[in-house]
């Protein structure tokens, strides 16, 4: 190998490393999930039918917008905010600059250099995560809200296979919206001294807290993501008719 | 056990390229230890910065099989058997000798930052802190400054952006900014003269640091949370105005 050894080290190739393992299936992997899903939801977000049966409302469509004075999806007005919180999410910045920005597409494997600016100048918009944070929070209370409906059918209290899938929505959305890094921020993480400020304590308990949901925020980051997906799906396919809801009771 | 093949970068200011050895491999050794073998048998002159041999002194930084890692760390067994071990140095410094480079630079982004200027001493001559005020900085204190974080940072490596402090120093800097004694605000520095808007949270940092300290989630993340609550949240502005605070008021940010 050969090496400059000027007082700055060689220019690095796109790709170029001397690593000897896989080093490139977890950002095709990481490419191929996300661009799955983003398939999936674009074409059930422009559906506009099918996305309620019973008492289960697909979480892409809800809370249910139902405006004349809006011709498309309703669904168009709602994704934005859960996509705009997933998009500058600290989680799924790392997925996307790897899998589809390639800086860097592995670490000590060779990065795309078209003048990297990093966060700053276009990408400065990431600084909007925690208004999307705010957003993300009323969503789950409202999703929380659809998965205790799911339970009140037609000829009174019951669950169903779709009940369940929508309680565990709820669940995951909320382990995800709330090991968020602004949350964790928000509730304690943005003070220096806890025992020299009001309820000290106490919000250094909840940080605590949010750090252990934090800790897996990667896991419940992709979970609730197809968790999601697979929620509108089963209520799209119940509602088409494609399958019966299992009623358990 | 049989042997293993080493190819270990060998060079000078003038250049240089991968050079085979053969070594001996015994139970638990570890990559310095072959490099210590080809020093003793085949290479006297093979130069490698070494000290405790323990992974604590942060000397031995390497890219081993082209994974920024402490040589005294990376145990040969870990490391895929038939094939041969590629040792080379730090790509993102300069190059003094076969696995020596310069790491100076780190050291003079080290004399920017402001010293932790504490307050005043309580009455009877001390300082009081609670676990709960100094626990997140602990972490930070494990460094050893072995700079493989700064050696794997693609803005540093890749995009040469020396703007950017680089994740051992965003370490310091959070230690500093959450240290419930330092009266110094810091949040300007970070963001202009130490540019952590550079990082883009692709964690590399973290996984090859050899303490396991949780550089991006616990340093890098909450400075960029700090920086955001300061300069980019008309939210948190209205609610300083609100409670009669100035923004570079220290205790709590936003």
């Amino acid at each position: 190998m050969e090496r400059t050894t000027a007082a700055q080290p060689a220019r690095i190739a796109l790709f170029d490393t001397s690593r000897r393992d896989l080093w490139w299936v977890a950002p095709m992997a990481t490419a191929a999930g996300l661009l799955l899903f983003v398939v999936y939801t674009t074409w059930a977000a422009f559906q506009g039918e099918h996305f309620e049966w019973g008492p289960y409302l697909s979480p892409f469509y809800s809370p249910h917008f139902a405006f004349t004075w809006w011709p498309f999806s309703p669904a168009l007005l709602i994704l934005w905010a859960p996509g705009g919180f997933r998009l500058t999410c600290y989680y799924y910045r790392k997925a996307y600059y790897r899998a589809f920005m390639w800086n860097p597409p592995a670490c000590a494997v060779g990065a795309l250099n078209h003048s990297y600016r990093g966060e700053r100048a276009l990408f400065i918009f990431q600084n909007l995560h925690r208004f999307f944070m705010y957003l993300a929070v009323v969503f789950v209370f409202i999703l929380s809200y659809d998965a205790v409906r799911a339970f009140f059918f037609a000829d009174g209290f019951g669950i169903g296979l779709g009940t369940l899938v929508l309680v565990v929505n709820a669940i995951l959305l909320a382990l995800f919206t709330f090991g968020c890094n602004s949350v964790r921020h928000l509730v304690g993480g943005n003070v220096d001294c806890y025992s020299c400020v009001a309820l000290g304590k106490p919000r250094h308990q909840l940080w605590r807290l949010v750090t252990r949901f934090n800790d897996h925020h990667m896991l419940w980051a992709w979970v609730s993501l197809y968790w999601v997906g697979f929620a509108d799906l089963y209520v799209r396919l119940v509602s088409m008719g494609v399958i019966t809801d299992l009623r358990i009771l | 056990m049989a042997d293993a093949r080493l190819k270990v970068f060998r060079g000078t200011i003038e250049g240089g390229a991968l050079k085979d050895y053969q070594v001996p491999v015994f139970e638990g050794m570890v990559v310095l230890d072959a490099i210590h073998h080809i020093q003793a048998h085949d290479a006297p002159d093979l130069a490698c910065r070494w000290n405790c041999k323990a992974g604590k002194c942060g000397s031995c930084s390497a890219e081993v099989n082209g994974k920024p890692s402490l040589m005294c760390m990376t145990r040969m067994d870990s490391l895929p058997a038939g094939r041969p071990i590629v040792v080379e140095p730090m790509r993102r410094f300069p190059l003094i000798r076969d696995l020596v480079t310069d790491v100076s630079w780190n050291y003079e982004i080290n004399k920017r930052i402001k010293p932790f200027k504490p307050k005043p001493r309580e009455a009877d001559g001390t300082y009081r802190m609670q676990q709960m005020d100094v626990e997140r900085i602990q972490e930070f204190h494990k460094c050893i400054e072995c700079f493989l974080c700064q050696d794997t940072c693609h803005v540093l490596r890749d995009h040469r952006r020396y703007e950017f402090a680089g994740p051992r120093f965003m370490i310091r800097l959070a230690t500093l900014a959450m240290h419930p004694l330092d009266t110094e605000n810091r949040l300007r520095e970070i963001k202009d003269q130490f540019g952590v808007g550079y990082c883009n949270i692709t964690k590399c940092c973290t996984e090859v640091c050899p303490e396991d300290i949780h550089i991006t989630d616990n340093a890098i993340i909450p400075l960029k949370e700090r920086v955001a609550g300061e300069f980019y949240d008309p939210l948190a502005w209205l609610w300083r105005l609100v409670r009669g605070k100035k923004a570079d008021q220290r205790s709590e940010v936003h």
